[in-house]
């Protein structure tokens, strides 16, 4: 009998998804022993047309990493949801568009002027890289940046989510299990649609530190801080985000003294990350006077980049007016 | 965009019933005239109004979004008001790191015996709105399926969570 098949990728991605996976350490051995390693771009040669070439259904297990930023990132992942069983979308980009999806704060072109005309480049003829272009050996493509980047369920439909920048090894190593149990019948798959390997929870309820009632009068940041390590550090005037995050990395930044950013995407029950973020933040401010309020806010330098690190794709508003034009 | 003559925004408005409701209430008793404009959602304070209602409306098709409830000190449980205010302020903040126009969203106080308060901070905000044209927020971008359709399979909720035992 042939062994279920297994398939990882990465779209707009950094490739931590990649390392944290070869980070369940002798389990990636469970992994070959129980599947058919048949695409994974980072660890073994494949094309995409040896993809192609096999039948629809026919992986059992895609892990998908990385967010949807242009025509080759969405081809590869319609083709993965045709050739898979069960595609799971793997890490914060995936799941929320990530830190890629800070992007849609600006257009492509805004991007690829600050890429190739800073003044540290050097392009004198101001040479712009195009999706098409002919050469004496005939013409060559490159992929097409799309206006907004997308998280993979704004392109596919997505069976679980597992978030996470990047997911948890122990995390990674628990939902292989469960799938290699799944495969044998000792063990049941969540619904479809369910969020796997992280808590049904928040960041906070993994937390160490002591909470209190206490309201600030000013926002710190970390670069001229040091925050005592018993203490809720968004009671200390650090903005951080575990109260709107989903737990499941056991608060693993607020233990190591640095405030939650957010990568395990909005929390149980929680459409919008940023927004529950906003409602969190009013609540400690200990002030009740409109002008103070606007100074003490003006501690927040880049409230879209703080409450959306990693959500902007699939918030409610999912870009900013500018990428829409 | 702007300048368009027959253009009536949708704006939707939270309203406290213990004030701002009432307000609206006395407007039309004492039949003071005012735009038409604002879809009035009468919520029990305006502490309830969750930023994501704003943004979500914003999203789904409104142009703008007026948020009203009792002056300072008058809250009918105590202090909430003053968390709308925090929260508004916020709120401010994030929307004009995504480009939408200040006048778009709002915040006004209203006690139940000013109807005609009410009248005149709508009528002001529909004529700023109109001003400004239709947001026309699109939330799809750009299609992504080759044939250019957007994909009737995309699915944004995600109502089940599951634990799995490390």
């Amino acid at each position: 009998m042939s062994k279920p098949k297994f398939a990882m990728y990465w779209s707009a991605a950094c490739g931590g998804c990649e390392i944290a996976v070869l980070n369940i350490h002798e389990g990636i051995l469970d992994v070959d022993a129980n599947f058919d390693v048949v695409f994974w771009p980072v660890a073994m040669d494949a094309k995409y047309k040896d993809v192609e070439a096999m039948p629809d259904q026919s992986i059992t297990l895609t892990l998908f990493n990385g967010a949807i930023r242009n025509d080759e990132n969405a081809r590869l992942a319609r083709l993965l949801r045709n050739k898979s069983q069960v595609l799971v979308a793997f890490g914060a980009c995936a799941c929320e568009g990530g830190i890629p999806g800070l992007a849609n704060l600006s257009t492509p072109a805004a991007i690829l002027d600050t890429a190739f005309s800073t003044l540290s480049t050097d392009n004198p003829n101001n040479l712009r890289p195009q999706s098409n272009y002919k050469m004496p050996e005939g013409e060559i493509h490159i992929p097409q940046m799309y206006e907004t980047v997308k998280s993979l369920d704004q392109v596919v439909k997505v069976d679980y989510y597992m978030p996470g920048c990047p997911p948890e090894s122990p995390q990674i190593a628990a939902v292989v299990g469960l799938v290699i149990k799944a495969l044998k019948g000792e063990a049941q798959l969540p619904p479809p649609g369910s969020v796997i390997g992280a808590s049904g929870s928040t960041v906070c309820d993994e937390c160490q530190r002591a909470r209190s009632e206490k309201t600030i009068t000013a926002f710190t940041r970390m670069a001229t801080f040091q925050p005592r390590r018993d203490q809720c550090l968004l009671e200390q005037g650090i903005l951080c985000s575990g109260i709107a995050t989903r737990g499941g990395c056991q608060a693993l930044c607020p233990n190591a003294n640095m405030p939650c950013v957010g990568c395990y995407g909005p929390a149980p029950d929680v459409i919008d990350q940023g927004a529950r973020m906003m409602s969190a933040v009013a609540s400690v401010i200990g002030s009740k006077d409109a002008p103070e309020i606007e100074k003490i806010m003006s501690g927040i330098v880049d409230p879209v980049g703080t409450f959306y690190r990693f959500s902007l794709p699939h918030s409610l508003m999912r870009h900013a007016k500018a990428s829409q034009q | 965009m702007a300048g368009n003559e027959n253009f009536e925004p949708v704006i939707v408005g939270f309203t406290c019933n213990w004030c701002s409701y009432r307000a609206a209430d006395l407007a039309g008793m004492s039949r003071i005239k005012y735009a038409p404009n604002v879809r009035l959602i009468r919520l029990m304070c305006s502490g309830r109004v969750d930023p994501q209602f704003v943004l979500k409306a914003l999203a789904e098709g409104a142009d703008g979004v007026l948020i009203t409830g009792c002056h300072p000190g008058d809250c009918h449980y105590v202090e909430q008001n003053y968390k709308t205010l925090r929260r508004f302020a916020l709120l401010k903040k994030t929307l004009a790191a995504l480009g939408i126009e200040q006048a778009r969203v709002k915040l006004i106080w209203a006690s139940a015996a000013e109807g005609s308060i009410l009248a005149e901070e709508i009528d002001k905000m529909v004529a700023e709105v109109k001003a400004l044209g239709p947001l026309n927020w699109k939330t799809d971008g750009r299609p992504t399926t080759d044939d250019g359709r957007i994909p009737s399979s995309v699915s944004r909720p995600r109502s089940v969570s599951e634990e799995v035992p490390a």
